[in-house]
Parts: C-alpha cells; sequence; structure tokens
C-alpha cells in the first residue's frame, strides 16, 4: 500500500507529553451530528444592537459552489463584549454562536447583530469581526477565517487585518450593500486567485 | 497546522487552500467560546433504543474524558456524536450505499462532559462502508466527534476508530495524520472496566485538546 509506506516515512516525532487529538474530516455525512445546533438566526429579543445579514457562496478551486460545508460562527454582542458564561441549555439564552450549512447551490446565509468593536486596551482595538470556522468532506481540519465589514473605519487600525498583506485583506471583508442597508455579502474562495485568507491559531 | 492538501484523499484536492495560513495571535475572541454547565452526575446517552425498539447491531459502551495538554479535565463541553448503522449505512439522503436503515437507530447524540470531563455512550458498533476515493475503498469502522472545548481555540472535529481495524492501513484519511503517534490516539482503546457481561463491550476513547496560548495578543479584561 503505497500510501501507507509514504506515511511511514514522513514520520514525525511527537513529544511525549498529553498529544492532542488531531482533526479528522467531518466527511459528507455531517447533517446527522450537527444539524441539532444549525443556528442561522443569532439575534435574540433581549440582546441589544443593529440586525444585519450576511449572505455569500462557498467555491471550490473550479469555483464550483460547495454544497456541502457547514460554517460556525462566534462573535461579540454590540458592545464588544463575548457572552462566554456556562450555559444551562445549550444556545438557549446566550449570543454569539452560529452554525449555518452551505446549501445545493453553496450558498449559505444568516442573520445577527453587528457586533461591537473589542475594547481590550493591549495592544491594539480590534474593528468588528465575526469568526468563522469552515468544514466538509475534502477538509481535513477545519478552516479559520474571520469576517470584517467594509463599511467600519477602524478596519484601518486592525491588528489582525493589518498582518495580512494588503492585496489579501479584502477577502475578509464583508461588502456592505448600497442598495440594501444593513445587508452583506460575504464569499469564501477555498483556492484561486482570490483564495480567502486562512488563519493558524 | 498541517495542510489539508492530500492527494490521497481526492475530495481535499479541490478544497483545500494553496496560500499558506496567516498566523493569527490569539485574541480575546480566539479565547473564548461557548461554555456549558457540567452535569451533576454522568449520565450515558443511550442511542441503541429506537422508536419501535432495540437497534441492530452489537451493541457497545464508549467512554472517555475530554482533556487539555496539560491532563486536565474539560468540564461542561458540549460533545456531538455520529455514526452509520450496523450495516454501515448513514440516515442521510446523500448516502445511497446498498445497505438497510434501521428504522430504530438514529445515530446521533450529544451530551455535556461532567466536572471530571467525563462522557459516556452505548452505541451500535458502526458497519464499514464503501466510498469512492479509490478503486476498492472502504471506509473502516469510526465514529465522528465534534467537541468545543473551552474556547474557539481549541474546536475540534475527528473521528474514533476501532482496535484491529484491518482497513486502517488502507485509509487515506486516517492515513493523513503523518505522526504514528496522533493516529493511534484515534482508535480507541477496548476497556474491560466498562465491558458489561452479558451486554456489551466497552471502548475508552479520551479526547485532548490543545490548550490556549499562554501569551495571547491580549489579556482578557
Amino acid at each position: 500500500m503505497t500510501e501507507q509506506k509514504n506515511s511511514e516515512s514522513q514520520e514525525e516525532v511527537v513529544p511525549q507529553s498529553l498529544s492532542v487529538t488531531t482533526y479528522q474530516t467531518v466527511g459528507p455525512y455531517f447533517k446527522i451530528g450537527l444539524e441539532a445546533l444549525y443556528r442561522d438566526d443569532l439575534t435574540k429579543p433581549n440582546i441589544p444592537g443593529q440586525v444585519i445579514e450576511v449572505a455569500g457562496t462557498v467555491f471550490d478551486a473550479d469555483l464550483a459552489p460547495v454544497p456541502d460545508a457547514v460554517l460556525e460562527l462566534w462573535q461579540a454582542d454590540c458592545f464588544g463584549r463575548y457572552m462566554d458564561q456556562p450555559q444551562k441549555k445549550p444556545f438557549e439564552d446566550s449570543f454569539g454562536f452560529g452554525r449555518v450549512p452551505t446549501n445545493e447551490a453553496g450558498q449559505f446565509r444568516f442573520r445577527t447583530i453587528k457586533p461591537g468593536a473589542l475594547q481590550a486596551e493591549t495592544p491594539a482595538r480590534q474593528a468588528p469581526h465575526i469568526l468563522v470556522s469552515i468544514f466538509m468532506r475534502g477538509l481535513l481540519y477545519r478552516l479559520i477565517t474571520r469576517i470584517y465589514f467594509s463599511d467600519e473605519a477602524g478596519n484601518a487600525d486592525d491588528p489582525v487585518l493589518n498582518s495580512i498583506e494588503p492585496r489579501r485583506r479584502d477577502s475578509l471583508l464583508a461588502k456592505a450593500d448600497p442598495a440594501q442597508p444593513y445587508r452583506y455579502e460575504w464569499n469564501v474562495f477555498l483556492q484561486g486567485e482570490n483564495e480567502t485568507v486562512f488563519f493558524d491559531l | 497546522m498541517p495542510p489539508n492538501f492530500c492527494p490521497s484523499y481526492v475530495s481535499s484536492v479541490k478544497r483545500s487552500p494553496r496560500q499558506p495560513l496567516v498566523h493569527l495571535p490569539q485574541t480575546i475572541s480566539e479565547l473564548t467560546g461557548p461554555i456549558f454547565t457540567p452535569p451533576a452526575n454522568l449520565q450515558p446517552v443511550d442511542m441503541t433504543k429506537g422508536a419501535h425498539g432495540e437497534a441492530l447491531g452489537e451493541r457497545i459502551l464508549v467512554s472517555g474524558r475530554v482533556l487539555d495538554e496539560d491532563g486536565r479535565a474539560v468540564a461542561g463541553t458540549l460533545v456531538e456524536i455520529w455514526q452509520a448503522n450496523a450495516a454501515g449505512r448513514y440516515l442521510h439522503a446523500r448516502d445511497q450505499h446498498d445497505a438497510p436503515l434501521d428504522p430504530n437507530f438514529l445515530g446521533c447524540a450529544s451530551l455535556v462532559t461532567d466536572a471530571k470531563g467525563r462522557f459516556a455512550f452505548e452505541t451500535i458498533r458502526p458497519g464499514e462502508y464503501p466510498w469512492r476515493n479509490h478503486y476498492n475503498a472502504w471506509r473502516p469502522a469510526h465514529i465522528h466527534f465534534s467537541v468545543f472545548g473551552p474556547a474557539f481555540a481549541t474546536r475540534l472535529i475527528t473521528q474514533m476508530y476501532f482496535p484491529g481495524d484491518p482497513l486502517l492501513p488502507f485509509d487515506p484519511i486516517f492515513n493523513s495524520v503523518r505522526s504514528k503517534t496522533a493516529r493511534e490516539r484515534l482508535i480507541a482503546l477496548f476497556d474491560w472496566d466498562t465491558t458489561v457481561p452479558e451486554y456489551g463491550l466497552g471502548y475508552r476513547f479520551d479526547i485532548v485538546l490543545r490548550g490556549r496560548d499562554e501569551t495571547p495578543m491580549e489579556n482578557k479584561p
């Protein structure tokens, strides 16, 4: 079996402390396990802030839409605070987590409250953003990226955006739709000329 | 993090990024995440009882702990599980494998780890099934695990395999993990202690989540 020989020859040394459990792909059938927590509307009656909608498409190397991806979202509230207190009933009372599958046309859409800028002092204030994990068949590991908003002046001083080469920063900006206030478009390009910036934590 | 591009796993070719990943220092955004109140007692989840009776196949009892890299329990974290039935068929519209569905087996569960990071569930040993990655390709028996951990940074989705599975050496997904130690961590251990006489075999599967960076870019306020 050539594949196995190959992997043996590239053996890596792992320290003998508790080694971290590695990722494996979600495969094609993740809906069975993940569907119960699909959340495409993060808004809650008791959570203040501007309601926005973000929509887009996930594209593969051939610019074909990916109909079997799932995006997970994590974000602060409109004051830039994360609601990370222990929840008694998963996701019933808290704000900030979303999970959105793509449809047959590779499209996703979610409704949320626009996050505020993060108030932490050092080393720099972060512009409003949403964290995104992307899972799909064909990905051995999750992809990590961020959604920023094209109409935020604070983007210019955001330390994460500024750590990316300028021509690629655009891939993280959800574009405000001039015709429809509070609607944004943000697409994911897995490969190619416009490949989205993905992060390593 | 190793790259997603893995030619022996064919669907990775057009779905894996080619640009190097950009290093993201952990900020408060990555150091937070949804966390939950641990249940007072460890209550095993039973996936074997269907609407009309018992699911078909070999009953097994899977248990383990979710730990961080320093061996500390990860309490109150959400674990989601999904799997094929005993015949190797998923309850999913896209699964067209010619094997029977079991009306008494949904193949999914979710639970929250207790104060000691423990979880336990009873299920049916999943069957192997064919896929079209290469000629005569079969996936080894496996159970999918999704674990949140205490922060966005610790999120993990993985698969648990079974000891002695003859398909493991041939599986490009399992073998995409280059470290032998890391591959072996994905294989559950047969466990006498949780094996129940006249009832079912026990398997142990401990999950170790990465720690959060100790030098985050921003401190928690």
